[in-house]
C-alpha cells in the first residue's frame, strides 16, 4: 500500500539489522570454532565478515535512527527503539572485538580446552538469536517477547557455567599462570557476548512491559 | 448593520473561546502526544468546524431554542456575554469548562429575567444529557478500545505501521470531531440569536440558496476557527496527560469516543432513521466535548486499572455542577443592565390568543382535550400564566414548549405532551421566528405572525 511505504522501507531495514547482528553471532561462533580447530583461512575470512557485517548493522542503524527522529515517528517509543538498536548494535561490536582479539592475540588453547570454548560460543550465539527473536516480536507482538527473553536467559546461564567450568579446569592444572590467566581472559572475551545480549533482553522487558500499556 | 455586529459580537467571543478551549478536546491529546502538529491540527479543525456548524448545526440549536427562544438581539448579546464570561472565568480558574452547561445556564437566566417559561422537557432532556454524555462517551471508549485491542492482537501491526494507521486515524478521527463539534456546539455559540436572525437569506452565486440561519452559523463557526487558530495551542499542549497519560492509541479511541458521542446527539439523519425505524431517539442536545473526553479518559483509565487523578475528576465535576449556575447568574446581571443602564429591548413581549382558527387546527389535528371555551377571545401576555393555565386545563399532562415541535408532518401520531406543546404553540401569536426554524427543520410553519 502506498500510504505506508515509507513506513515499509524501515520495517525492513529494521528487519535487515537484526538479520546482520543474528549472522554475526553465528560469525562468531564459526569463527571461534576456525579458530579452535586451526583453521587459519576460515577463521580471517570470518574477521573480514564479522567486519563487514557490523559496518552494515551501523550504518543501518544510523539510517532508522534518522529516519524516526527526521519524521517524529513513534513518540512515545522512540526512546526505547532507538536504545534497543544501540544496545543490540553492541552485540556484534563486542562478538568482533572478541574475534579480533584471537587474531590479534593468538592465543595458545591446549586441546583439552577448545571443544569448551566452541561450546562458550555456541551458547553465546543460541543466546543471541533467542534475544532477536524477543526484538522482533516487540515490533510486532509485545504478547511474545517475554516467550524468547527466557531462553536469553537459559543460554546466558549456560554460557556463565561453562565459562565458570573452564576458568575452574584451567587454574586446576599446572600451566604457568600468565597462560591461566590468558586462557581465562578469552573465556571472559567470549562470554561477554551473552552477557551484552542478557543486558539487551532485561531492557526489552521493560520496553514490553512500557508498550503494553 | 454595525449594531448587529456589536450586538453579535458576544456570540462571536464565545465561539472564539469554545475554539480556544474545546479544540483542545478533539486533537489535543494528538498535538500533546507529539503525533500531529498543531498546524496540521488547527488547519484540519477550523474547516470542519465550519462545514459542521454550516451544514449539521440546526438540530440541536432547535433543542436549545426550545428551552428559551431569546427573542430581542440585546437579550441575546446579553446571554451570550453571560456563557462567554462565565466559560472564560471557569476557564481561568483552570476548572475544565463545558460551554453548553454555560449557555444552558445563561438561558434560563434570560427566561428567569423576561418571566419566559421554561420548557422543562427539553430542560430535564438538555441536563439529563449531561449525565449521559460522559457515561456514553465513557461506554463507546471502553467498547472502542477493547475493539482496537482485538485488532492490533489479531492482526499483529508493526509498530510503526500501527504509528502511522494511528496518525491517520488522529487526523480522521480529529475532523469528524471537529465537524460533531462545530454541528454540535454552535448551538451554544448562535443559538440564542436564531430566534432574532439578523440575516436574511442570500443567494450564492445563484447556485444555492444560503439560509439566514446558515449564514449565522457560518459565522459562528468561522468564530470558533479563529479561536481554533489564535488560542488553542497551550491547551491542545496540556491536555490529555491532565487526568490521566495516554498512549496514541488510547487518545485514538478517546478522540473517536467524543466524536461519536457529539455526533449522535447532532444527527438529525440518525434521529429520523431511529424514528423510522420506531426505536427511540436520541435526543438533538449540545453535549459538551469536555465532558466527553473526561468520560472517555475515566472510561479506558478504570478498564485498563490505570491511575486516575481523583482530585482532579472531582474538580472538574464541581466545575460541571458551578457552570450553569454561574452563567445563570451572570446572565441575570447582565440583563438588567442591558435593560435598564442601556435600555434595550431584552425580550419582546409575547402574546397568546384563541380563536376560531386555532381551535379549526386543534381539531384538526386531534389534540388531547383542552378546554378551548375558557380560552377563546382572551390573549395572554405572560407566558408562565399561560402555560399554567393551559397545563391545568388539559388533561394530558404539563408541557410547555415556546415555540412547540409544530410543523412536523407526523405530529398527531407523537406523544401527549408533544401535542400539547403543539397546540400551545398555535395559540402563540408571535412566533415569526419559528417560521425560520421550520425552515431549518425542513417542516412548514403553521402559525406565522400575519
Amino acid at each position: 500500500m502506498p500510504l505506508f511505504q515509507s513506513s515499509r522501507v524501515v520495517e525492513n531495514q529494521i528487519d535487515e539489522f537484526f538479520d546482520k547482528v543474528g549472522e554475526g553471532a553465528l560469525v562468531f561462533d564459526e569463527g571461534v570454532r576456525a579458530y579452535m580447530q586451526d583453521r587459519r583461512e576460515e577463521f580471517d575470512h570470518a574477521i573480514g565478515r564479522i567486519d563487514r557485517l557490523e559496518s552494515e548493522a551501523d550504518k543501518l542503524r544510523r539510517d532508522i535512527e534518522a529516519y524516526l527522529y527526521g519524521h517524529s515517528l513513534i513518540p512515545e517509543h522512540r526512546g526505547d527503539v532507538l536504545g534497543l538498536l544501540e544496545n543490540t548494535d553492541n552485540i556484534i561490536d563486542t562478538a568482533k572485538a572478541s574475534l579480533y582479539q584471537f587474531s590479534v592475540e593468538h592465543p595458545d588453547i591446549p586441546e583439552q580446552y577448545r571443544p569448551m570454548y566452541v561450546e562458550l560460543a555456541e551458547s553465546c550465539c543460541k543466546c543471541v538469536e533467542a534475544l532477536l527473536v524477543g526484538a522482533r516480536a516487540f515490533f510486532r507482538d509485545v504478547g511474545a517477547v517475554k516467550d524468547s527473553l527466557y531462553k536469553v536467559h537459559h543460554y546466558e546461564r549456560q554460557a556463565d557455567e561453562l565459562s565458570d567450568r573452564l576458568k575452574r579446569d584451567v587454574f586446576d592444572t599446572d600451566l604457568e599462570l600468565a597462560r591461566k590467566i590468558h586462557l581465562r581472559y578469552f573465556a571472559l572475551n567470549v562470554e561477554r557476548v551473552s552477557d551484552r545480549a542478557e543486558e539487551v533482553a532485561d531492557r526489552l522487558a521493560i520496553y514490553a512491559i512500557k508498550r503494553s500499556l | 448593520m454595525v449594531e448587529t455586529i456589536v450586538l453579535l459580537s458576544s456570540g462571536l467571543f464565545l465561539g472564539w473561546s469554545l475554539g480556544a478551549n474545546d479544540a483542545a478536546n478533539v486533537f489535543g491529546a494528538a498535538v500533546g502526544a507529539r503525533m500531529i502538529r498543531f498546524r496540521t491540527a488547527a488547519a484540519v479543525c477550523s474547516v470542519f468546524v465550519v462545514l459542521g456548524a454550516t451544514i449539521s448545526g440546526a438540530g440541536a440549536a432547535d433543542t436549545l431554542g426550545r428551552l428559551g427562544a431569546v427573542s430581542a438581539l440585546p437579550g441575546a448579546f446579553a446571554v451570550a456575554l453571560a456563557a462567554a464570561v462565565s466559560t472564560f472565568w471557569m476557564g481561568r480558574l483552570r476548572i475544565p469548562v463545558s460551554s453548553s452547561q454555560s449557555i444552558v445556564g445563561a438561558i434560563l437566566g434570560w427566561n428567569l429575567y423576561t418571566a419566559s417559561a421554561t420548557d422543562s422537557s427539553s430542560l430535564v432532556r438538555i441536563v439529563s444529557t449531561w449525565a449521559a454524555c460522559p457515561v456514553l462517551a465513557g461506554v463507546l471508549a471502553v467498547l472502542l478500545f477493547l475493539m482496537t485491542r482485538w485488532l492490533i492482537t489479531v492482526f499483529k501491526p508493526h509498530l510503526l505501521r500501527l504509528d502511522h494507521m494511528t496518525r491517520l486515524g488522529l487526523l480522521l478521527a480529529g475532523a469528524f470531531g471537529s465537524y460533531s463539534l462545530g454541528a454540535n456546539n454552535i448551538a451554544n455559540v448562535m443559538g440564542v440569536f436564531v430566534a432574532d436572525n439578523p440575516f436574511s437569506d442570500k443567494s450564492v452565486f445563484g447556485l444555492f440558496t444560503l439560509s439566514g440561519v446558515r449564514q449565522l452559523f457560518l459565522l459562528g463557526g468561522l468564530s470558533i476557527a479563529v479561536g481554533v487558530t489564535t488560542y488553542s495551542e497551550r491547551m491542545m499542549r496540556t491536555v490529555g496527560t491532565g487526568l490521566a497519560r495516554i498512549s496514541p492509541v488510547s487518545a485514538l479511541v478517546v478522540v473517536l469516543a467524543q466524536s461519536l458521542t457529539l455526533f449522535l446527539f447532532a444527527s438529525e439523519r440518525l434521529e429520523q432513521l431511529l424514528d423510522g425505524w420506531g426505536l427511540p431517539t436520541i435526543p438533538l442536545v449540545p453535549a459538551s466535548s469536555s465532558q466527553a473526553v473526561v468520560g472517555a479518559i475515566v472510561g479506558i483509565s478504570l478498564l485498563r486499572r490505570a491511575g486516575l487523578r481523583r482530585r482532579m475528576i472531582g474538580g472538574i465535576s464541581l466545575g460541571w455542577l458551578a457552570t450553569p449556575l454561574l452563567a445563570c447568574a451572570t446572565s441575570l446581571i447582565l440583563l438588567f443592565f442591558v435593560d435598564n443602564v442601556f435600555e434595550q429591548e431584552v425580550a419582546r413581549p409575547q402574546r397568546f390568543r384563541s380563536d376560531a382558527e386555532v381551535v379549526g387546527e386543534v381539531e384538526r389535528l386531534g389534540l388531547p382535550a383542552v378546554k378551548l371555551a375558557e380560552f377563546m377571545g382572551r390573549e395572554r401576555t405572560n407566558a408562565l400564566r399561560m402555560s399554567r393555565e393551559l397545563q391545568l386545563s388539559a388533561e394530558a399532562g404539563p408541557a410547555w414548549m415556546p415555540r412547540g415541535s409544530g410543523g412536523s408532518p407526523n405530529l398527531p401520531d407523537k406523544e401527549p405532551e408533544k401535542k400539547l406543546s403543539y397546540l400551545e404553540r398555535v395559540f402563540r401569536s408571535d412566533v415569526q421566528e419559528d417560521a425560520e426554524a421550520d425552515a431549518v427543520n425542513g417542516g412548514p410553519a403553521v402559525h406565522p405572525e400575519p
